[in-house]
Parts: C-alpha cells; sequence; structure tokens
C-alpha cells in the first residue's frame, strides 16, 4: 500500500471531529496532511509543534498552498457553504463534515459545481461505511425482502441532559440542535434506503432542555411509491450509553433491522434469500461485516470512509459514497421536517373539542379492581 | 504479570455484538452490589487482577472493596484512564477551554496557561497530561495498582496525531508517581510499537484485541506477529471471543499460541462463565507446555 501515491490534503477545523478526522488521515497510508487552520491559534501552535504539521490561521491562505490537492473541512456547519466554495473555485476535492450546509438549495449548487469541475466531494455520513448498514443496503439492491413499505429511522443518546452552556451547537441557526446534529445520520440512511422524501406529513421539534434548539425530533415522511417513513430521534436519552442508531426496513418479502452490532434479516414467503441468508431470520453481526483497517480510532467507519476519498481522489473518481448529492437530499429532508414543525398549526377553532378523560371510574372498572 | 485478568466492560453494557445484549447487561449489573459479587466471583476463581476504566461505577466499586479488606486480599487494580466519553461529552457541552478547566484543579499555572500564554504550546502541556493522571488516579490511592493504563480512545488518537512524545511523559509520570508500570490499551499495535519505541518506551505492555477472526485487530495477524517479533512487548489480549463470535474453547487455544500473547484479559456477567474460561485458559496452558 505504502507504494501508492500519497494525496496531499488541508485540514481545516480542529474541534472534536477535525482532531479525529486529523489523526486518521494522519495515520493514513494515502494521505499526506500538510497543512492545519483553524481560528484557534493556541491549538494550531500545538498542533505545528506535537504534530509537525504546518499551521495556517487563514483560511484563503491555507487553500493556495501550492501542490494542496484536497481539503478536509470540519468547522461548524454554517462555515460550510463559503468554504466548499472557495475550495471549489481553487480546483480542490472536498471532504466536507455533516450536515452539508444549512440550505439544501445551496447544497444542491454546491453539488452541480463540484460535478462540473469533475471533482470528488464527499460528506462525513460514515453510518454507510458501516459493516451492517452498507449489507442492508445491498440488501435492498438484490431486492430480497420485496417492495419496500415502510422506514423506520431512530437514534437515541446521552447529548444533552441538563439546560446546556451556549455553544454553536445550542443554536439553531448555526447548524446545532437534535435536527441537524443527530437525527441527520438516521435520516441520511432512509435516504440511502429509499431516496429522497415527497414530503413531510408531521413534525414535532420537541425541547426538553435546551432553550434555541429541540432535543427530540419526531416525523411522518412519504417518499415515491408508496413508502412512508417514520423518524424518531431523541439526544436526552439517559438510558443510553452512546449514540445508538437503528434502521428498520418492513417490506412485502420481509424485513431488515439494523444497527451498528446487529443485522437482523427475515425473508418472507415472497422474499429472495440471497446466499448466505435463510428463509425466516438470519442474524449477522459487524464482526463479521466490517472490512480490515490499517488504522482504527473510534470506529473502523471512520477510517474507511476517509480511505474511500483518498482512493476516489487518487483515481479521480467522481462517483463516491456520500457525494455532495446525496449529502443534499438529506439537507432536503431535514428541511422539510423542519419546515413542517414551524408551519402555523390549525386554529383552535378548526380543531374538535378534546373530550374529557372520565374523573371517577367506570362500575365495571371498580369491580373488577382496575 | 498475571497470566490471567478480569475486565469491566460488561458491568456497562459494553458488548461490541448485540445491543439488547448490553441493555440486559446493564440492568442486570444496576445495583453496585452485583458487580462486587461478580468480581469476588472472578476473585475466587483466581483472578485478582481487575482491570478497570475510571468511570464512577467503578470508583464506587473501590469504596466497597476498601470496607472488607480482608474479602479482597491480594486483589490489584489496574485502572485504565481516562474514561474518554466524560471528556468528549465535557469538551461538546463546554467547548475545550472550559472542559479542561472543569477536570483540573483551580488556580496557578493552568488559569495562566489557560488565559493564552504560549508555555500552553511547550512545557505545559506535559503538565496537563500529568494533572489529569493524577486526578483520575486519586481514587485508587492506598490501592495496589501495579500498571496504569492509557486507553485506546486516547493511546490510538495520540499515535494518529504522531504527538508520540505524550507516551513518553505518560510512562515517566506512572513510573516516578506510582511506582507503577505504564500501560497501553491500542487497536492499532503494529503501528504503536515503533512509535513507543522511539521514544523510549520499551518492551511496553500492550493490551489489545487479538482474535481468531482479527476482529479490530488494524493490518491483521501477521502485522502483529511481525511487529512483536521486531520490537518485543508484553502483550495482554483482549477481545479473545471477539464478542463471542468464535466459540469460547477453539478462541482461547488459538490465542494461548500466539507466541506473543503474555496474558489475557477477559469478562463476564455471570460465575458460571467466568470459572468456564478461567479453567478453559488453564486447560490450554497445560495442554500447550505438554506439547512443549
Amino acid at each position: 500500500m505504502s507504494s501508492k501515491r500519497k494525496v496531499n490534503v488541508a485540514l481545516v477545523g480542529l474541534g472534536k471531529m477535525g482532531v479525529s478526522h486529523l489523526a486518521i488521515a494522519n495515520a493514513s497510508q494515502r494521505l499526506e496532511v500538510s497543512a492545519v487552520c483553524d481560528s484557534f491559534t493556541l491549538l494550531g501552535q500545538m498542533v505545528e509543534k506535537h504534530c509537525d504539521i504546518a499551521y495556517v490561521a487563514d483560511y484563503a491562505e491555507v487553500i493556495a498552498r501550492p501542490g494542496l490537492e484536497a481539503v478536509i473541512i470540519a468547522t461548524p456547519t454554517r462555515f460550510h457553504d463559503e468554504m466548499v466554495h472557495a475550495a471549489l473555485a481553487q480546483g480542490l476535492h472536498v471532504f466536507c463534515e455533516k450536515p452539508m450546509t444549512l440550505s439544501a438549495a445551496v447544497s444542491e449548487e454546491l453539488a452541480e459545481e463540484a460535478a462540473q469541475r469533475n471533482l470528488v466531494c464527499q460528506v462525513g455520513y460514515h453510518n454507510r461505511f458501516v459493516g451492517t448498514f452498507s449489507e442492508a443496503r445491498r440488501l435492498l439492491d438484490l431486492g430480497a425482502i420485496g417492495r419496500v413499505r415502510h422506514v423506520h429511522a431512530e437514534a437515541y443518546g446521552p447529548v444533552v441532559l441538563k439546560p446546556a452552556v451556549k455553544t454553536w451547537r445550542s443554536q439553531s441557526d448555526q447548524g446545532g440542535g437534535c435536527l441537524y446534529d443527530y437525527a441527520a445520520h438516521p435520516i441520511n440512511l432512509m435516504n440511502w434506503y429509499v431516496g429522497r422524501p415527497l414530503e413531510c406529513i408531521g413534525s414535532e421539534l420537541a425541547k426538553q432542555y435546551s432553550v434555541e434548539v429541540e432535543d427530540a425530533v419526531y416525523a411522518n415522511l412519504r417518499f415515491g411509491n408508496d413508502v412512508t417513513g417514520q423518524v424518531s430521534v431523541n439526544w436526552s436519552d439517559e438510558t443510553m450509553r452512546k449514540m445508538t442508531t437503528r434502521v428498520t426496513i418492513f417490506g412485502d418479502g420481509g424485513k431488515i433491522v439494523a444497527d451498528r452490532q446487529e443485522l437482523q434479516v427475515y425473508i418472507g414467503a415472497t422474499g429472495k434469500a440471497p446466499e448466505g441468508y435463510n428463509d425466516g431470520w438470519t442474524v449477522r453481526y459487524i464482526t463479521e461485516l466490517t472490512p480490515p483497517i490499517d488504522y482504527y480510532l473510534r470506529g473502523e467507519e471512520y477510517s474507511a470512509q476517509m480511505e474511500g476519498f483518498a482512493e476516489a481522489v487518487a483515481e479521480k473518481r467522481i462517483a463516491c459514497v456520500n457525494d455532495f448529492r446525496s449529502a443534499a437530499e438529506t439537507d432536503l429532508t431535514l428541511e422539510m421536517i423542519r419546515a413542517r414543525a414551524l408551519a402555523e398549526p390549525p386554529p383552535v377553532s378548526a380543531m374538535p373539542t378534546a373530550v374529557n378523560a372520565p374523573k371517577s371510574r367506570g362500575v365495571l372498572a371498580r369491580a373488577l379492581g382496575r | 504479570m498475571d497470566r490471567i485478568f478480569f475486565g469491566d466492560n460488561q458491568f456497562f453494557g459494553i458488548n461490541h455484538m448485540s445491543e439488547e445484549k448490553a441493555r440486559q447487561q446493564m440492568m442486570r449489573f444496576q445495583d453496585i452490589n452485583a458487580i462486587a459479587d461478580t468480581l469476588h466471583a472472578a476473585y475466587s476463581a483466581g483472578v485478582p487482577g481487575f482491570m478497570c476504566t475510571t468511570h464512577e461505577r467503578m470508583i464506587e466499586l473501590t469504596q466497597i472493596i476498601r470496607r472488607e479488606p480482608e474479602k479482597w486480599a491480594g486483589l490489584r487494580f489496574y485502572p485504565g484512564m481516562p474514561y474518554a466519553h466524560k471528556y468528549a461529552n465535557a469538551v461538546t457541552e463546554l467547548g475545550p477551554f472550559e472542559a479542561l478547566k472543569q477536570f483540573l484543579p483551580s488556580g496557578g499555572l493552568l488559569d495562566a496557561a489557560l488565559r493564552g500564554s504560549k508555555a500552553l504550546i511547550t512545557r505545559d502541556v506535559e503538565s496537563i497530561i500529568t494533572l489529569l493522571v493524577d486526578a483520575e488516579m486519586k481514587a485508587f490511592e492506598g490501592l495496589e495498582t501495579p500498571i496504569v493504563f492509557l486507553q485506546n480512545v486516547v493511546t490510538d488518537l495520540v499515535l494518529g496525531l504522531g504527538y508520540h512524545d505524550a507516551f513518553a511523559i505518560f510512562s515517566e509520570h506512572v513510573k516516578k508517581r506510582y511506582k507503577a508500570e505504564p500501560g497501553f490499551f491500542t487497536m492499532n499495535l503494529p503501528m504503536l510499537l515503533p512509535a513507543l519505541d522511539a521514544v523510549g518506551v520499551k518492551n511496553p505492555i500492550i493490551c489489545a484485541n487479538v482474535n481468531k477472526i482479527a476482529f479490530r485487530m488494524s493490518g491483521g495477524i501477521e502485522a502483529y506477529r511481525e511487529a512483536t517479533t521486531q520490537r518485543p512487548a508484553r502483550v495482554i489480549a483482549m477481545s479473545v471471543l471477539a464478542s463471542g463470535a468464535v466459540p469460547a474453547r477453539e478462541a482461547i487455544e488459538w490465542v494461548v499460541n500466539e507466541p506473543y500473547v503474555e496474558s489475557i484479559l477477559f469478562g463476564a456477567s455471570s460465575r458460571g462463565n467466568i470459572e468456564n474460561t478461567v479453567s478453559l485458559i488453564r486447560e490450554a496452558d497445560a495442554k500447550r507446555l505438554t506439547a512443549a
């Protein structure tokens, strides 16, 4: 592998994801991280001193460095739009953290621009590189569970468990909140499996602890071909040790339940069991569905997506997993859900009068002791 | 070094295969006494070495153990730090500055550094590392801790970033301050050994996945064999059963025959499983010795 040419890349944004990407890219045999960029000078200088990677404070300057071929953008979402645009104008391939931008129209424009310039552009929806989730996609492509009827996408985790200190993640106009920061992951998987929705029929962006953003997302979606979808995401769920994402796909010929560890597949009477699957239930685990990697940090999928990007750049292969167009679909879905939640509710007069619950239990209930 | 260590993953519902099983374990170990009983089962089965994170529940456990020293005579702790979720959540919630301040003693040098002094870049990174280690070690004061481990998230992050001097800083501090040996959890043994060697950490104690199906063995089994042939290391094998993907007997027979494996770390939730695993290891060891 070491004989392969290394792609010259710079990394922008030294937050949690940025530092993680930096370690992965720096350890990669296919990437050469030549510079980092962040507004936080002290952190940049620490990287320069201890990791021996040049620090450049100014973004315009870093993307203009001679020999640079690609840039990894891991800044808060509100900066993605301008930074991606500038990088494309420089002729750079782009790996951008999710979500892509705060506007589906802008994301679509950037996807168009990337295509015209023939540049590899990928967004960090790492779940598509998790063995169980990608196997689910393969099974759908094979028609294993027949016609798909419904997709249920869930994610729960303990992110906000008390009123939070103000950072960009707690402000919705900066891409914070459970919808853009958290629900984007299961929704992106949903898009991968059944495409972009036609409409959002109903949605609730519920607050629990946060002041400016939602802590939970509950939404119903309608896709083409009469497929329906349901999103249930809550980042204030302290019963979870860490983020837990699960997608359930109901088809005429079976069912697929996938999470990060486990893939449960039911092939029914009208389904087609591919090789390695039984009629009825088959359970496969991440231990057998994970392709080997050279460097591991927090999950194989983070390395796999970065290797995928490096490979696509080296081969100038524009069609990659998580290309800009696919990420723009997710941005559109997020926008639909938000728009529906913010839509004016029908006037009270148009609502049926609520039926009051009986105050005392009925005679029968009392007699039965219930 | 002990031949067998007992681990704590099961107490936190960490299961790399099934989220349902993980949840059941979490419910089962809701009661700290259930944790203590399971640990005692391992201790009674002849495994007095407990490798644990610095999670607050483990701190609670140390307090229970301190109350009955005779019941736990000879029990040794092998703490692994930091408990990374604690820091990661704080960084997300508070930002890097505030998070660091929350975990470190206030006043003096650090406040000055955080106000933007350039000193943070050089000498004070060392101070921060050692202060964080001390904060994590507080709960183990007076307990026997022969090895102090760096958790894999941190080891592997530092490795990827290329800040290898940090390994030497950690090692020196653990040796000097705690008279203990430094240990490193990693998912990247073949990449880590040369990095440790380069900063003078020789014949290191490494705890890494070693299993027949190469699950989370970055680079693959051959790379592990080659790396340990080139640079000696004392390897503790973990995830030997690959979360249950390999049957226990087969998994253990395979791992004891990997020449670089010195010890085995395992976790289990019931007395039966603990005793079974320990006897499988003893049997496999005996078989290997007879063959040799």
